[in-house]
């Protein structure tokens, strides 16, 4: 068999003695980890500093919350203040992004619609996280006849078309922030619920959950301590993917007449109530909440795929 | 396969039953009676006559029975703001202007989104795979509403290449049609290409390019059939987004399709119009769940593990 030309230098047993050195050895220091031990967390972080895009996304994240809260307190102006004079005026000293068409100045109602499309997205998210974590993490863990039940009716809660259903209960209980989200989580667990329970399915007949039962741990403390931990990956990258498609939800609800009601602003209304002028070259009234709703779906969508990689041991190269 | 699709059928005939009661339940629920309008100022003889004719007057079970028969036989009853209009005239007049809208839309996403994930993944970290997702990022976060207003702005108010509004030819329907297919090509291009990706690492791939076969029939033939199956699985999903984002398209091109009045009758509060159309679109949606269900089984042969526990992971 012919030898390749490097084989013989990096044979061990032709190195030489002399590439190796004594290191000063005892009992301890051979004990000690040299570099600190990494969390799950702390390396999901690390993975998380790496990817440009989703910090990118996390920073717009935290600057518009920033805005969002002190934001409407910058100008002299408020959110209802109408001013017919005013009408229209392009962005400006006084008005930095301009008025609208009853003379409202655009910049503080684009962060106080931020307030409320943070607000419903990250409420609905909420919502989602608790029922279902609940609802999964019990469909997952007893398995058998409960599970058959409960992924039935899964099943069928699935097929409802979601915004359909939103849009009838909006209609019914009359559109406010409450209703809004309220109709969004009635059927927005649902994705939730499903990866819960197929995370729960996969990890409930590992060893650790055996050796903690033969502890006699109890069910409440299982899923508490030994499973939930655990799924806390997917369920964080489900979270930040739920709060873009609420916005979106609530943007567009809002756009049809359905969400916050005048003078209130959120963005999709600000949107609506621009359609007419953008024609007539107001392009600042759409812009900028146009812009916002945007950059927001994006930064959380960035975000949430950047999670997913961090967090996914899988996608692990 | 028998057994599966009997399984998905009753799985379906419970959701439509869940949502026809559930109109039925909200409906009723509704303070006051739909002829309480200040507006109509109608007197007390000519109210009850008006709630006897709309079997407003009966108890709440056989208004149940009679609502359910009026869906089985597919007549929705009048509209109560446009009185010379049925629902079923809405229907008729508007479902095949937004079945055009839609459907036109839905092929064009699929195409193009598909085309797009298949260059992103064989160029993969090149210019084309970062040219085409950023694309898509950007398609998946412009709100529908917002990239038609763009649309409009640009190519018909400032370069006056395309007509604004209306819906008569095939010029009209360019910029609508571009407004409500770009996010869910957005989301295809994404989906084809992670699963492309994942697919060409595959055993059979390399062999199908060991045996020879040209790059383009090892795309199209072996790789593309297996990359395609989670689109096949979303395609409810985005039938769903597709029919929604209809109502605001409509309203913004002035389209006189389905969404349109229904996005009218909810300003208008108009309640047997907002029922019947809801109820129509689920009973759609649901049946197109159905055939998609139904079309993954048929084409994913594994599918049939699971037809005897009838769980999916």
């Amino acid at each position: 068999m012919k030898q390749s030309k490097y084989q013989s230098t990096y044979d061990p047993k032709h190195v030489p003695d002399r590439w190796f050195a004594w290191q000063k050895q005892d009992g301890q220091s051979a004990e000690t980890v040299s570099r600190p031990s990494l969390s799950y967390w702390k390396d999901a972080w690390r993975r998380l500093l790496k990817n440009k895009l989703a910090m990118a996304g996390l920073m717009f994240l935290i600057l518009l919350c920033v805005l969002a809260i002190i934001g409407p307190m910058l100008t002299p102006y408020s959110v209802k203040e109408t001013s017919l004079p005013n009408q229209f005026q392009p962005p400006s000293y006084e008005h930095w992004f301009g008025t609208d068409n009853l003379g409202r100045d655009v910049f503080t109602r684009t962060w106080y619609g931020a307030r409320i499309s943070l607000f419903v997205g990250i409420m609905a998210a909420l919502i989602d996280f608790f029922i279902g974590v609940i609802y999964g993490g019990i469909a997952g863990y007893k398995g058998g006849r409960t599970d058959n039940i409960m992924m039935r009716i899964i099943e069928v809660l699935y097929g409802l078309p979601y915004l359909l259903v939103v849009i009838l209960l909006l209609v019914v209980l009359g559109p406010s922030l409450l209703t809004i989200i309220i109709a969004l989580s009635v059927t927005g667990w649902v994705g939730m619920a499903r990866i819960v329970r197929g995370q729960v399915l996969q990890l409930k007949n590992n060893e650790f959950v055996l050796a903690s039962r033969s502890f006699g741990a109890k069910t409440p403390r299982i899923i508490r301590k030994n499973l939930l931990p655990n799924t806390m990956g997917p369920i964080i990258v489900q979270m930040t993917l739920t709060v873009p498609s609420a916005i979106f939800a609530e943007a567009f609800l809002s756009f049809i007449g359905l969400g916050i009601q005048a003078p209130y602003a959120s963005w999709g209304v600000m949107a609506n109530d621009a359609l007419g002028a953008i024609l007539s070259g107001y392009w600042w009234t759409l812009f900028f909440p146009a812009f916002f709703i945007s950059f927001t779906m994006f930064a959380f969508n960035v975000l949430g795929d950047g999670l997913q990689d961090a967090l996914d041991p899988k996608l692990r190269k | 396969m028998l057994k599966y699709i009997l399984k998905r059928l009753t799985i379906m005939g419970v959701t439509l039953w869940i949502i026809i009661t559930l109109t039925f339940v909200l409906m009723v629920s509704v303070p006051g009676s739909p002829f309480n309008d200040q507006d109509r100022n109608t007197n007390d003889i000519v109210q009850e006559n008006l709630e006897r004719h709309y079997n407003l007057d009966k108890p709440y079970i056989i208004q149940y029975f009679l609502y359910l028969k009026s869906i089985i036989t597919f007549d929705f009853g009048p509209s109560i703001k446009q009185s010379n209009h049925t629902v079923n005239d809405l229907l008729s007049r508007g479902f095949p202007i937004s079945f055009e809208l839609g459907m036109v839309s839905i092929v064009i996403a699929v195409i193009s989104g598909v085309i797009l994930g298949i260059f992103a993944a064989l160029k993969h970290n090149g210019i084309i795979d970062y040219a085409a997702m950023t694309i898509a990022v950007l398609g998946i976060s412009i709100p529908n509403f917002v990239l038609a207003t763009l649309l409009i702005q640009k190519f018909a108010v400032d370069s006056n290449m395309l007509p604004t509004a209306r819906w008569e030819s095939v010029a009209h329907m360019i910029l609508p049609i571009i407004a409500l297919a770009t996010g869910p090509m957005a989301i295809i291009a994404r989906l084809t290409r992670s699963t492309m990706l994942e697919v060409l690492t595959q055993d059979y791939i390399k062999m199908a390019r060991a045996k020879g076969l040209s790059p383009w029939k090892i795309i199209v033939k072996h790789a593309l059939k297996n990359a395609l199956m989670p689109v096949v699985t979303i395609m409810g999903t985005l039938l769903a987004g597709i029919l929604t984002g209809t109502f605001v398209i409509e309203k913004i091109f002035a389209i006189p399709g389905m969404g349109r009045y229904f996005i009218e009758s909810i300003n208008h509060r108009d309640y047997p119009v907002i029922m019947g159309t809801t109820v129509f679109y689920s009973a759609f949606l649901i049946c197109m769940l159905f055939l998609v269900d139904i079309a993954y089984g048929l084409l994913d042969p594994r599918i049939k593990i699971h037809k005897h526990d009838g769980d999916r992971p």
